[in-house]
């Protein structure tokens, strides 16, 4: 469907990552926010305070961050798209209501702007140190969804496919910027209604009083929801739960329902796979980024390129579920990825993984704080190619 | 003729004794017979006495009892 | 031969899920029934009703009522229900929890919503201690009551309910014991009809971890104590009705005021400063 014109702010813009994240929630056709300040992404939620009141919808500032978390897992099983926006220390305090989440199979946003950590860290500046944790950050087996956006103009895009894969597969998704994508200002168009395409709730077709089951999977493994107030009258719960979704603590049903969950991702991975390549037939080295640091891997390749080597681009649209294949692919090819980031070593480990052995993988890791130069990684590159 | 009656789902009793206890007529015992679980279930040992007020219904945490007034056409069908 | 009535309040119970998990003579299951017969008796709509619960004995209470009911996570019913209420203002939002769940991990959300005055109406089983986990301290433990995390005897003084919800700003604070069913039910349907925040604590049995461990008797010898100390007094001011072991149970309902409830305020703001621009949230999408 549609999107609904009341939030689609059409027009050729000059924003910031925060700021155009908020109109992308906006035209995705979300109506709740619950938040909480943290640096650097207060923003988000200080501009959807003030536009969502004339959209039709309600911000609240909870207590904490565990608060707004699970306040707007309330707001979407009563009808409403939600999500909220934190940093590290915050995005700490979700971890448990992110498996809630999971567990009960609620679509819902979270944006990360990845700061400078551990702990407090670096409340100001840069960091892309909390993409493992995004993927295994709350207890139990679980998968999710994750984005990298590497522009204002993608924190516009990938809110709304954030918001549309969330509803698709009912998980939480994870829109996981970065204090300079959230704080650089750059053109963002943002194009008129109904040239954006919204993937509406999964709401049951069955009436209230014919055997509604609100956990059984449909073909795709994902099941059909229905609002409260409608007289379902269904259960939820993070307990072990069967179809009825009543707790149902015993091993067959933890079989059933944790692969049930997994899989309803897993099998689903290529459709939501999503990254950016060029040049990587015939490439010695291929550079794999995300985020902000794609922009100056970028540059980088552009120089290596410009001096005689021959370097290929693969930047991760999602983080998660990882490419496993395409990376795969690319190994078998190359005499080495090199994976440059905000972090001393993360993604780069998934890289390892699906390569497995078949080229060498070279890390260029980033305490935080900063982006990297983009003579060291060209540094990297031409070390790597030889 | 009682006022009233109880029905009692021996099966779900855990036998807490409160409808026992807060019987205000005192209609209720503990019987000596078991259910599955091995509780014993309440029974009614005056039954005359019985008002049909359902305080051992508001009681019972398990709702195995609850007590309704036997209204005139009700007797009559049962005399029936 | 006339049909024998079903029990009026079981269209409102979940009965494929009855026997319940809780222990023989446990209160919770008495709450339960009043809550239920406060739903016949108020004449509620059941479709616009929801329960939220947390984690614990008292938590369980969500999936035996047969209503749109989440069993959230510990400590956090309070900002689930708040979310919920705000996306659909229509519903009538019932959070059924215990006294380690609300007063404890979820203290901070407690006194927040009271102090949103969010209309959310609580029911907080108090039976001192965390009961499903076995029997730990919680900030509701008398002094000197052993429990499984305090085995020399606790020593913390104990919190005394209605003066810290009244204090954070409920509308309506009441407290009851399992044994009074029937107020109980009544300040459950005035709580129902009540906007704001509205709190009633029923103190409850937990005769196989606080009564036991402290040699109080069973469910029933509660009951009986229940009964002989109670002491009515409605309208007492809250700082008078802390427990004190032994002592007596001061019951009734103590607050009932009238305060703009956080969604009368937010409207008001808004239509004040926006005017005609204000659209205020609707319903599903």
């Amino acid at each position: 469907m549609k999107a609904d014109a009341r939030g689609v702010l059409t027009g050729v813009h000059f924003l910031d990552g925060d700021h155009a994240c908020c109109e992308g929630a906006l035209a995705a056709g979300s109506r709740f926010s619950a938040g909480y300040p943290i640096t650097p992404s207060t923003e988000v939620v200080e501009r959807f305070a003030a536009r969502v009141p004339t959209v039709g919808g309600t911000f609240i500032q909870m207590e904490d961050e565990l608060a707004a978390s699970i306040t707007i897992q309330g707001a979407v099983w009563g009808g409403a798209k939600a999500f909220t926006v934190t940093s590290g220390p915050g995005f700490s305090l979700m971890m448990e209501h992110i498996g809630y989440a999971v567990m009960t199979e609620t679509p819902c946003v979270f944006v990360n702007v990845q700061r400078g950590g551990p702990s407090t860290g670096l409340p100001t500046l840069p960091a892309q140190s909390d993409m493992m944790q995004v993927r295994w950050g709350s207890h139990g087996d679980y998968e999710i969804i994750a984005l990298c956006p590497n522009s204002p103009q993608e924190c516009f895009d990938l809110t709304i496919q954030a918001f549309n894969l969330s509803e698709e597969y009912r998980v939480p998704v994870f829109v996981m910027m970065d204090e300079v994508v959230g704080h650089m200002t750059e053109k963002v168009v943002i194009p008129p209604a109904d040239q954006i395409e919204i993937t509406p709730r999964r709401h049951t077709a069955k009436p209230s009083n014919d055997g509604y089951l609100p956990y059984e999977a449909s073909a795709d493994l994902v099941p059909e929801m229905a609002f409260a107030g409608e007289g379902y009258n269904f259960h939820v719960t993070g307990i072990t739960h069967d179809v009825r979704g009543y707790p149902a603590a015993t091993p067959a049903t933890q079989e059933t329902l944790v692969t049930r969950l997994r899989d309803k991702i897993r099998n689903a991975a290529s459709r939501i796979i999503k990254f950016e390549a060029e040049n990587i037939e015939g490439a010695d080295v291929v550079v794999v980024s995300y985020g902000i640091t794609s922009r100056v891997a970028q540059r980088a390749i552009e120089v290596a390129r410009q001096g005689g080597a021959k370097v290929g681009m693969f930047r991760l649209i999602t983080a998660w579920p990882f490419p496993e294949e395409a990376i795969a692919e690319i190994a078998k090819k190359v005499k080495a990825i090199v994976v440059p980031e905000l972090n001393l070593g993360q993604m780069v480990r998934e890289v390892e993984r699906a390569a497995a052995g078949r080229c060498r993988v070279v890390s260029v890791p980033h305490a935080g704080g900063s982006v990297h130069r983009p003579e060291l990684i060209v540094e990297k590159i031409l070390e790597a190619a030889r | 003729m009682a006022k009233g009656t109880v029905c009692i789902q021996a099966e779900r009793c855990k036998a807490c004794g409160f409808c026992v206890e807060f019987c205000p007529t005192k209609v209720l015992a503990l019987s000596s017979s078991f259910n599955s679980k091995g509780y014993h279930p309440p029974q009614m040992v005056a039954p005359e006495k019985c008002s049909g007020c359902d305080l051992c219904g508001m009681y019972c945490p398990d709702f195995a009892i609850f007590g309704y007034r036997l209204d005139a056409s009700a007797e009559v069908a049962n005399e029936g | 031969m006339s049909a024998v009535p079903v029990n009026p309040i079981e269209p409102f119970l979940r009965m494929d899920r009855i026997p319940t998990i809780w222990c023989p003579g446990c209160g919770i299951g008495t709450s339960m029934n009043s809550f239920a017969r406060a739903i016949v008796e108020s004449n509620i709509d059941t479709k616009n009703l929801a329960i939220v619960s947390g984690i614990g004995c008292t938590g369980r209470v969500a999936g035996y009522v047969k209503l749109d009911s989440f069993h959230t996570t510990h400590g956090r019913a309070l900002p689930f229900a708040t979310g919920l209420k705000l996306a659909n203002p229509k519903l009538n939002v019932v959070v059924y929890s215990g006294d380690g769940d609300l007063f404890a991990i979820g203290g901070n959300h407690l006194i927040h919503a009271a102090r949103r005055n969010m209309d959310l109406k609580i029911v907080c089983v108090n039976n001192m201690v965390y009961a499903m986990t076995g029997g730990q301290t919680a900030p509701t433990t008398p002094p000197q009551s052993l429990t499984s995390t305090s085995p020399y005897g606790t020593w913390d003084p104990a919190f005394n309910l209605p003066q810290l919800v009244e204090a954070a700003g409920a509308v309506y604070v009441a407290r009851w014991t399992t044994f009074h069913v029937r107020q109980l039910a009544k300040s459950m349907r005035e709580m129902f009809a009540k906007k704001g925040f509205c709190f009633i604590e029923v103190l409850s049995p937990c005769p196989t971890l606080y009564q036991r461990r402290n040699k109080l008797g069973d469910g029933l010898d509660t009951m009986k104590a229940y009964k002989a100390m109670s002491k009515i007094r409605n309208g007492a001011p809250t700082s008078e009705t802390a427990l004190v072991r032994d002592g007596e149970i001061v019951v009734g309902k103590f607050v009932d005021r009238e305060r703009p409830d956080y969604l009368g305020l937010m409207n008001a703001q808004m239509r004040a400063q926006l005017g005609d621009r204000y659209v205020p949230q609707e319903a599903q999408p």
